[in-house]
């Protein structure tokens, strides 16, 4: 009974993981690329949720539909974000950019209940409820069908970086946005393409995570969790955000499950941030980071 | 404040380190003195009172942040953890130990600053980003620490009521009666921070903030000066934590909570970074924008959407609003609300001749 308490509690904090790793790696293709950093993730997804659900319920569109009108507006929203609010800001200090994303979340967390209403709304994408038992296992499918969209996704864009085209001239951009630009890169085309990226991941993580939590303001909540995951893997690592996301998400499913009983609850969303400073005092720049050296 | 000179007639460094640059300074501050500790208590009612002493405290705890970002370039996303910390410190020396306030406000700072230095230690190692996201994690710890442990926390819903700051034998029970209280500390903690920063010790934050590696090489000894700002800085949120639970008269963790942080962070944004005036005018505004609002939609709202919805919408707005004017004066107008009052005194400087 022991081991099989752990190992279920060690494959759902895996499904977890992964879930949560579709979320980070939109944190991660936006700091990669233009340096800035998002605290408003978990508001992307939050908000892209809200459009879909909002239209699948208020207006009547079937899913596929809704889905389409989400992408769309996530695109066109992320991509006037870059030209209003993030461009002015390049080379300005930490503080400011990282403010300019929270009053971003504040803003959000505002008018996607204002537009589509504030109770927590279903969203139905055609995963059954029942749950999954495997022999002395026992899964919510959504959290694997979730874990499988991830790991599709991240595939596809390890490829991207790797291979394509513009995936190598981003990472060039990542690099060095000086030389980049000698080479002839356009560079501000490109952080474009990185927000727009994000609202696309967003939305996925919106989708999976609004069907298995329920679709309301509380899922921008997430994007907390975001930050214990991109440090651990590495802040401009797309295979760190997959392990760290994975770690966390056991520690999580672990904490609850040995913890929980101990100490009277509440260890869950404590327990990734404890693991975080622990690893910002070791190894600041995470798993698979980048050290950044500073030369005097 | 509302002197204007008409050019740079200083000859010696005192001179220009002075608090009052001309003499007339001096009378504005008794001007303002007396308005603030005569005129106002004389004329405003409980309510208008309620709000000033809000405005105080809000006074003090954006001033301190300010100290730590504005002037020594460090970021703390976890500053509503410290104030927690000096809330619960003060109420339980008030009830357990039955301490007066001169010795439980000063307790409750000192113990925020020790927190804030422990967190702070860090900082040598990790800078822009990583000091945001570790002191982010500081503000989660500390409220599940807090939350978690009776003997903080007070056990039932993690509030501990707060007995009344007593005066010379004189309990002061209503709004009137604490703001002579808060408003007074919040004075000492202006002026406190104003001459620090005129001081040695100012000097070298702000040296630290515009080159780390130049401050080190004049002499500056980096992590030490860095540790004191976060004291100094925490120091004033354990403060601001005090006053506001003698505000409250309960002290409860649900009210320093990762949003009250980020309250504190748009003061000193839309303030203006590397102000104390700038922490003043953003304490006003941020602490007025929800009074604002709600006075405003319950007097217009009505006409649009149904009552019953307004609480909500109210609600919504409010983070609409706020949410936009941070973005607002980060992308317009990035040294905030105390470059604006600059651009009035230098126009006001040459009218009306502006050239």
């Amino acid at each position: 009974m022991e081991w099989q308490f752990l190992f279920e509690l060690t494959i759902n904090g895996l499904l977890t993981g992964m879930m949560y790793a579709l979320i980070a790696v939109g944190f991660v293709l936006i700091y990669k690329s233009t340096d800035a950093i998002n605290f408003a993730q978990g508001e992307f997804v939050m908000i892209a949720a809200i459009v879909v659900a909002g239209m699948a319920a208020n207006y009547g569109f079937p899913m596929v539909a809704a889905i389409a009108v989400g992408l769309l507006f996530m695109i066109v929203f992320n991509f006037a974000l870059e030209r209003v609010v993030l461009r002015p800001m390049i080379g300005r200090p930490v503080v400011s950019i990282i403010m300019a994303t929270i009053g971003l979340a504040l803003m959000l967390r505002g008018l996607g209940p204002l537009v589509f209403g504030a109770e927590t709304q279903p969203l139905n994408i055609g995963v059954p409820d029942e749950p999954l038992i495997w022999g002395p296992l026992f899964m919510t499918p959504i959290d694997v069908v979730g874990a499988g969209i991830s790991v599709m996704f991240l595939a596809i864009f390890g490829w991207f970086f790797m291979k394509s085209r513009k995936g190598v001239a981003m990472r060039a951009v990542a690099d060095s946005h000086m030389t980049s630009m000698a080479m002839g890169i356009n560079v501000e085309r490109y952080f474009a393409l990185a927000w727009i990226l994000a609202g696309v991941v967003a939305l996925l993580g919106g989708l999976v995570w609004g069907s298995a939590i329920g679709v309301d303001t509380q899922m921008a909540a997430l994007g907390l969790k975001v930050f214990p995951v991109v440090i651990l893997g590495g802040l401009d690592s797309i295979i760190g955000v997959v392990v760290g996301g994975l770690i966390i998400g056991v520690c999580e499913a672990l904490a609850a499950g040995y913890l929980d009983p101990i100490v009277g609850g509440g260890t869950k969303d404590f327990t990734p941030y404890v693991l975080m400073i622990l690893v910002l005092m070791i190894r600041p720049y995470g798993i698979f980071g980048k050290p950044i050296i500073e030369r005097i | 404040m509302f002197h204007r000179e008409s050019g740079y007639f200083k000859t010696t460094y005192q001179a220009d380190m002075g608090l009052y640059p001309l003499p007339v300074a001096r009378y504005a501050m008794v001007a303002i003195g007396a308005v603030l500790f005569i005129l106002c208590p004389l004329l405003l009612d409980g309510y208008y009172l309620s709000i000033i002493n809000l405005v105080a405290i809000a006074v003090v705890g954006a001033v301190g942040l300010n100290i730590l970002v504005g002037f020594t370039g460090q970021i703390s996303i976890g500053h509503a953890a410290f104030m927690s910390v000096g809330a619960y410190t003060a109420a339980n020396l008030a009830t357990k130990l039955d301490l007066p306030f001169w010795l439980t406000v000063p307790a409750g700072g000192a113990m925020a600053a020790l927190i804030g230095i422990l967190v702070g230690i860090p900082s040598l190692r990790i800078k822009g980003l990583y000091l945001a996201i570790a002191t982010l994690a500081a503000q989660f710890i500390i409220e599940w620490i807090i939350n978690h442990t009776p003997s903080i926390s007070g056990g039932v819903a993690a509030s501990i009521e707060m007995p009344r700051p007593v005066f010379f034998g004189k309990e002061l029970a209503n709004q009137a009666e604490l703001y002579y209280f808060l408003m007074v500390i919040a004075v000492i903690a202006v002026v406190g921070a104003l001459n620090l920063m005129r001081s040695r010790i100012g000097r070298s934050f702000i040296a630290i903030r515009d080159q780390e590696i130049a401050a080190e090489i004049i002499g500056i000894n980096v992590f030490k000066t860095k540790l004191i700002a976060f004291g100094v800085s925490s120091f004033y949120a354990g403060v601001c934590g005090v006053m506001y639970t003698y505000y409250l008269g309960i002290a409860n963790y649900e009210n320093f909570q990762l949003i009250t942080s980020v309250d504190y962070l748009a003061m000193v944004i839309i303030g203006g970074l590397g102000s104390i005036l700038g922490s003043i005018f953003g304490a006003i505004f941020i602490t007025m924008l929800p009074i604002v609002i709600r006075l405003l939609m319950e007097s217009f709202g009505s006409i649009f959407i149904d009552d019953a919805a307004l609480a909500q919408v109210i609600a919504q707005f409010r983070l609409i609003v706020f949410g936009g004017l941070i973005i607002l004066f980060l992308v317009v107008e990035p040294d905030g609300l105390a470059k604006l009052w600059q651009n009035i005194r230098n126009y006001f400087r040459f009218w009306p001749f502006s050239y």
